[in-house]
This record gives C-alpha cells, sequence and structure tokens, in this order.
C-alpha cells in the first residue's frame, strides 16, 4: 500500500462537545494508527528532522521502532535525549521545528510525518502498559546541584544531572511541581496528570522536589552557594506585565497568569468543590495574540461564556500562537477582531469592567523584531462590551529573586545573560536557561537549555571544562 | 513540617497557631507573611506571622469565610497541607523616636512582631488597640510590656474608650510629638488611620490584605494603586504609605468575589453544622 501523501488525522473531541468540558481535545493515535503513521517516514540518511529538535531527539529510530511495533524500545529512544516525552508530544511547535524540516513535507502536495503525534503515542503507550524504561544511572559523582524553579527547563537538568550521576535537589515556590505546565497550560491542552507522571519519572531518577520553597526569602541564596556545587536558575518568566491604561484594576480585569493560575493550578472550574473561585464571564474578551491568549479564551470559553473575543494590534499574519492553537480557538467560535488596541476599560460604579474602548490599527514599517509595527488610526475609537478582560501581553522576569544573587549579571529587560551553549551566568558556578534567560519562549525551547546546561554543569564539575576561566 | 504545636482561642471566632515550619522561623522578619493551603481543594490563604519560638510561627486567624472557617477548625496535632514563606518585603524598623502603632481586630497580632522590633531599636512606642467590644481586643498583656503609652478603643465603650481607633490616634496626637505611624486592621479602619496621620502631617505604613493567589509575584490579584502605579501586594508590600494608597479601589476589589465567598461559606455550613461555639 502506497503511504498517504496525508498525516494520519488524529481523532478529536467535536468542537461543541468539548467547550463544555476541561478535557483534552485529541484523543492521540492508536496502535495501529500509529504504525500507519510510522510507515510514511523515509528513514532517509540525511535526517534533516533531527536538527530541527530543540533535544536532537533520534527521531527515525523511535520511528522505525513504532513501525516494527517495538513500542518499549521506541520508548527507551525516546527517554535517551527527552525526559518529559508525553508533555513535548502535545506542546512542541513541531510545525516549525522537526516537521518543518521533514523530507516528506517536501514532497509537492504532501505533508510532514506526524513526530509529534508519533511522540506522544509513545510517552502514552509507555505509560499505559506501565512499563518504565531501564534508565542508566551513572555511579554516583558526590556532588550536588541546586535548582530553582521546577518548571521544563529545571525539571530537564534535573533529570539529565541524576543520570549522570549528580545528587539533584529542585526548589520550587509553588506547591505543586511544574511550573508554568501546571499553572499556565489548560488541563484540555495538557492534563495535569501526565505532568504529574512525567514529574514522577524525574523523580524515579532520585531527584529531590522541595515545594513552597521561595528562592532568596525561605531559603537564602547565600545558602545555596555554600551548600552546593553548582546552581540553575529556571524560575522562567513568571511577572505578568499590564498595559496599565486606565481602569486595569477594575474587578474582572484579569492577567493570563492569574485567569490561569486559578483555573488550572487552583482548579477554580470545579468551585466549589475547590475552594478557588474565578469569574465565569458572559462577554470576555483577551487581549493578545499568543497561545497564552489562546489558552485564556478557550478556557474561558468552557467556563461558560457567550462570547470570547480576541483583540490583536496586529493581524492573523503576524499572531504569535501556533497555527493549531489559533485554529482550535476558531473552531470553537472565537471571535478576532485584528489591527485592534484597547485605550481604556471603562467601570461601572460597583468598580467592575463593563467595556473595552479600542482603538484600530493599521501596520507601518517593520520593527526590531521585524514585524509591521502597529499604528494607531485617528478617530477611529470604539467600544466592545465585557465584563471579563484578561491581557495576555507577556511576562518579565522576577526581579526580587534575582536581586538576591549579588553579581548576577541581567540584560536591559531584566533577564539572566548566560551563554547560549554552556548557560554559565556571570556568577561563579551558577547556570540559568530557559524564558528567564530567552524571555516567554517555549517549552521545548527552555528543555533545550536545560538539556545543553546539564551538560556544561557536568563538564564543569568535572573539572573538564572551566567557563570563568 | 507544619504541625500545629498549640492552638488557642483569643476571641470570638479568633484563634491563635503555633506552627512547626523551620525556614520560616529561621529567616521570618517583621511585617512578613506566609501562603498556607490545607488540603487539596484549598485555596491558597496570605496569613502575617504574628511571632516566633523555637521551632514555629504563630498565626492568628479570624473566621470570616470558608478556608479561615477550616483553618480554625483544624486542630493541635493537624499538620497543614502547605505552607510557602516567608513572603513580602519586611518592615522598615529602624530609630525614629516616638512611634505610634495602631492596630485593630486580627491586625493587632501582625502589629506584635513590628512593635517589638521597633522597642529593640530604643523607639517609644504609642499604642492603640481597638475591637468592637472588650473580648476583641486581644494580645493586651504582650503590648502593655512593649507600650510607654497604650490607648484602648471599644465601639461599645465595654473597655477603654468608646469610639474608634482614630479617636485614640487623636488622643495621641494631642498628647505626644509622633514622628511615624504603622497601622494594621481592618481596610476602612487603615483607610480612616491614613488620613488621620496625614491630617497631623506624620508618615505612616499600613499592612494591606487584598485578595492574593500565589502571594509570590507570578499573578497580580493582588495589585493595588500606590501613588498612581500598579504595584503588586505580596512582593513590592504587603506594607505602603497610607497616604499614597488608592483606598476605594482596594475596598472595591476586596469585594470582587464576594457572592463566591457567601455560596462556598452557606455550603460549607450545611456540611459541618453550627459553627457558633468557634
Amino acid at each position: 500500500m502506497k503511504p498517504s501523501p496525508k498525516k494520519t488525522p488524529m481523532r478529536e473531541q467535536e468542537a461543541k462537545e468539548r467547550i463544555k468540558n476541561f478535557f483534552e481535545v485529541p484523543f492521540g493515535y492508536s496502535e495501529e494508527e500509529a504504525v500507519l503513521e510510522a510507515g510514511r517516514c523515509l528513514q532517509c540518511p540525511a535526517k534533516p528532522c533531527v536538527s530541527g529538535c530543540p533535544v536532537g531527539i533520534d527521531i527515525p529510530g523511535f520511528i522505525r521502532k513504532i513501525r516494527e511495533r517495538n513500542f518499549p524500545e521506541a520508548a527507551r529512544i525516546l527517554k535517551l535525549y527527552n525526559n518529559l516525552p508525553a508533555i513535548c508530544g502535545r506542546v512542541c511547535p513541531q510545525e516549525t521545528q522537526c516537521e518543518a524540516k521533514c523530507v516528506v513535507g517536501k514532497i509537492p502536495g504532501s505533508e510532514p510525518v506526524a513526530i509529534g503525534r508519533l511522540e506522544r503515542f509513545v510517552a502514552d503507550w509507555e505509560a499505559e502498559h506501565s512499563i518504565q524504561s531501564q534508565v542508566e544511572i551513572a555511579p554516583a559523582k558526590h556532588k550536588k546541584v541546586a535548582v530553582v524553579g521546577s518548571g521544563p527547563a529545571g525539571l530537564t537538568v534535573a533529570a539529565d544531572l541524576a543520570k549522570r550521576g549528580y545528587e539533584v535537589h529542585i526548589f520550587e515556590t509553588l506547591h505543586k511541581p511544574g511550573g508554568v505546565l501546571v499553572y499556565g497550560i489548560p488541563e484540555f491542552r495538557l492534563p495535569k496528570s501526565i505532568v504529574e507522571r512525567e514529574v514522577n519519572y524525574v523523580k524515579s531518577l532520585s531527584v529531590q522536589i522541595f515545594l513552597n520553597m521561595p528562592v532568596g526569602r525561605a531559603i537564602p541564596v547565600k545558602d545555596l552557594l555554600r551548600e552546593y556545587d553548582a546552581i540553575f536558575i529556571g524560575v522562567g518568566a513568571g511577572t505578568p506585565k499590564f498595559m496599565g491604561i486606565e481602569g486595569t484594576n477594575l474587578n474582572g480585569v484579569y492577567s493570563a497568569n492569574e485567569f490561569l493560575t486559578r483555573v488550572n493550578l487552583m482548579k477554580a472550574y470545579l468551585f466549589p468543590e475547590y475552594d478557588t473561585p474565578v469569574r465565569r464571564g458572559k462577554k470576555v474578551i483577551v487581549v493578545g495574540g499568543g497561545n497564552v491568549a489562546m489558552d485564556a479564551a478557550r478556557s474561558a470559553l468552557r467556563l461558560g461564556a457567550e462570547s470570547v473575543t480576541v483583540v490583536y494590534r496586529r493581524t492573523e499574519q503576524e499572531m504569535p500562537a501556533r497555527r493549531e492553537e489559533y485554529l482550535h480557538a476558531l473552531e470553537e467560535g472565537i471571535k478576532f477582531y485584528w489591527l485592534t488596541q484597547p485605550i481604556r476599560y471603562v467601570g461601572n460604579e460597583k468598580g467592575e469592567v463593563v467595556g473595552v474602548e479600542c482603538i484600530s490599527m493599521r501596520l507601518g514599517e517593520p520593527d526590531e523584531s521585524g514585524r509591521r509595527r502597529p499604528i494607531p488610526i485617528e478617530d477611529s475609537r470604539f467600544i466592545l462590551e465585557a465584563d471579563t478582560v484578561i491581557e495576555a501581553i507577556g511576562t518579565e522576569a522576577n526581579r526580587f529573586l534575582l536581586s538576591q544573587f549579588d553579581g548576577l549579571k541581567l540584560n536591559k529587560y531584566g533577564y539572566i545573560i548566560a551563554d547560549e551553549n554552556t548557560c554559565a551566568t556571570s556568577m561563579r558556578k551558577v547556570f540559568a536557561g530557559g524564558d528567564i534567560v530567552t524571555g516567554a519562549a517555549t517549552v521545548i525551547e527552555a528543555m533545550g537549555a536545560g538539556k545543553r546546561a546539564a551538560e556544561w554543569i557536568d563538564r564543569f564539575l568535572s573539572g573538564e571544562y572551566d567557563p570563568w576561566k | 513540617m507544619n504541625l500545629i504545636r498549640e492552638k488557642r482561642k483569643l476571641a470570638p471566632g479568633v484563634y491563635e497557631f503555633w506552627i512547626e515550619n523551620n525556614h520560616i522561623v529561621k529567616y521570618a522578619q517583621p511585617g512578613q507573611f506566609v501562603v498556607m493551603r490545607l488540603h487539596e481543594k484549598a485555596e491558597r490563604i496570605p496569613i502575617t506571622i504574628a511571632g516566633k519560638k523555637d521551632d514555629s510561627f504563630r498565626a492568628v486567624v479570624r473566621a470570616v469565610g470558608k478556608s479561615t472557617y477550616e483553618l480554625c477548625m483544624a486542630k493541635e496535632g493537624d499538620s497543614i497541607m502547605d505552607i510557602a514563606g516567608p513572603l513580602g518585603r519586611p518592615s522598615e524598623i529602624g530609630f525614629y523616636g516616638n512611634v505610634m502603632l495602631v492596630g485593630g481586630g486580627v491586625g493587632i497580632a501582625t502589629l506584635l512582631p513590628i512593635a517589638e522590633a521597633l522597642k529593640a531599636q530604643g523607639n517609644r512606642l504609642y499604642v492603640v488597640l481597638g475591637g468592637r467590644s472588650k473580648e476583641y481586643v486581644i494580645m493586651l498583656e504582650e503590648f502593655s510590656k512593649l507600650a510607654d503609652q497604650i490607648v484602648i478603643t471599644t465601639d461599645d465603650g465595654s473597655f477603654g474608650i468608646k469610639g474608634v481607633v482614630t479617636d485614640g490616634m487623636q488622643m495621641l496626637f494631642e498628647r505626644e510629638k509622633i514622628d511615624i505611624v504603622w497601622a494594621v486592621g481592618p481596610t476602612i479602619m487603615m483607610k480612616f488611620c491614613s488620613m488621620k496621620a496625614k491630617e497631623h502631617g506624620v508618615r505612616i505604613w499600613v499592612s494591606l490584605n487584598p485578595i492574593m493567589v500565589d502571594g509570590t509575584g507570578m499573578c497580580g490579584a493582588c495589585r493595588v494603586t500606590v501613588n498612581g502605579k500598579i504595584r503588586f501586594a505580596c512582593v513590592d508590600g504587603p506594607e505602603f504609605e497610607g497616604e499614597l494608597v488608592d483606598w476605594d479601589e482596594l475596598l472595591k476589589r476586596l469585594a470582587q468575589y464576594r457572592n463566591e465567598e457567601e455560596h462556598s461559606l452557606k455550603l460549607f455550613m450545611e456540611r459541618v453544622g453550627d459553627l457558633s461555639w468557634l
């Protein structure tokens, strides 16, 4: 049988059903579907897909094992490179990474191999069959590494160093490990049971996770510097930005971080069974065009909104959200106002938001990001009705925490200056990676940094290389 | 960790807890708070640290909503699932001269470590403690040991002066030259204390208690307008200069989840029965 030019479709919940629940949207491949899709891979010797992967997974290798129906071996290969495959299979932007390089996708009229879906299949198959692939752990090196933050970067660096024989302690401020994976990404995109499973795998490598531990407050940085041979800072970019327009502090105006933290980490969608409430708005406006805006919009819809509208100051072409997320949002009935910028929130006498005054924009010359700069059009103001507004315009560095690292060099945006390759910072034995270095980016890029950091921390601690000499 | 070593009733619906937690005892400074989560389905609630001894810190809690009722029902020997802290910026302790300290309700407990630290710096302390009636004026004994002068006010006149804390402030302002004020209590009280301090041209610190979620600066639920700027009470505060706070906005923000809070408490009461004994 000739392989199909299209990806083997993945079954998913119908849009009209899924907007009423928080269950995961796609169901994942069956064994038959996975084997069928694996058959589309050409096993080409150049393996361009691998160069598109920030953690360099042997993609043709694990796909070949799927084709041979040797799923445990496929899982073993995946885990050699990626400690969190069930997460990556779900949230990686494969369309701009591995799948963008796939030779099959270069054939006219053909789609690339569905590498992300296959990765997800293998990780889920392993979990469902309660098989823990055998991981080799190097003999104990008798050196300790502290990891600040338990998000994708922190979990990755911890797992890789544990495999290399280091004693690793993760310090997490919140009451659950996972960082953005638990507070940011919604259940319907990344079920929390999967995050827990991946975290348990990291713990199974003897990594210890200390929760409720705000570094700099509950444990001073100087204690970490004294007690550990190396420190990795992977705290993400967790401070929400507000546009700061009039009415920002009206009731019903949220940062996406607050809205998503209430819904995801605190499970406010199950209120009053869970104690944390969240406003269940009827007319919701989300400001921004990234993945976080899509997550907030789709969450608001599932909380029972009559209408959810995304306003974005550029156009569909410039929006940074993944295509898949945008299309899911469209299917679910979310409306989009392009070239629209809020300039004021309108409130009532109780201090509640009732509307958003917007101004229309046009695109001018490209700015430093290469995207065309939006420019307000005079006399184009209009008001959109709203009882809930969620600002998803980005996040920035947590300045308090970083100020506790005396001598740590930051860039003009407040992010840590670290070597792109080694992840070494300006402070001896302190490494950093993920969003706290790059600014808000993706889960897999943070994991890529975690992988590189683990490699260089190992070289540093084994005396092979000193980035500060 | 997080074991409740001692529990004591201070007033109707007001309890003192001594909770074991080494990190908090080791590093907490006056003015800081913790965030607690009682169980898997619970909220994260901010509670100020009202002292420490041995391996435990003190929390003083008044039952007002579901979570605080639930906490007040906890027993000695129980453990609290999660406690993160110490959080927030510590109070600006130093030598000022004559310091006025104004406490209302459970805010009196928050004020105590601040009072102790200020006393240790050699300040003279002029204290005003207020409550609805005599039984709500807590920790009087501790304050009596520290204060150079102390004025009590109660709404019903059952103890001290019949009136509110600002009446007590007025009395002391007339008697003494005050260099700085700290006021901790209900938001509306702190608003009026700030107006009173301003009237006398004296700087005032207040400890704000807006709604928080994480308490570590990552959500912005607790944002307040201070001097025209958005500040997060959890990391930029909880103490701010009272004169600069947009009080009316804060009061409105505190009422943001009133319906949900009432609903949640009602369901809880139906489940656990009569709680008037608290």
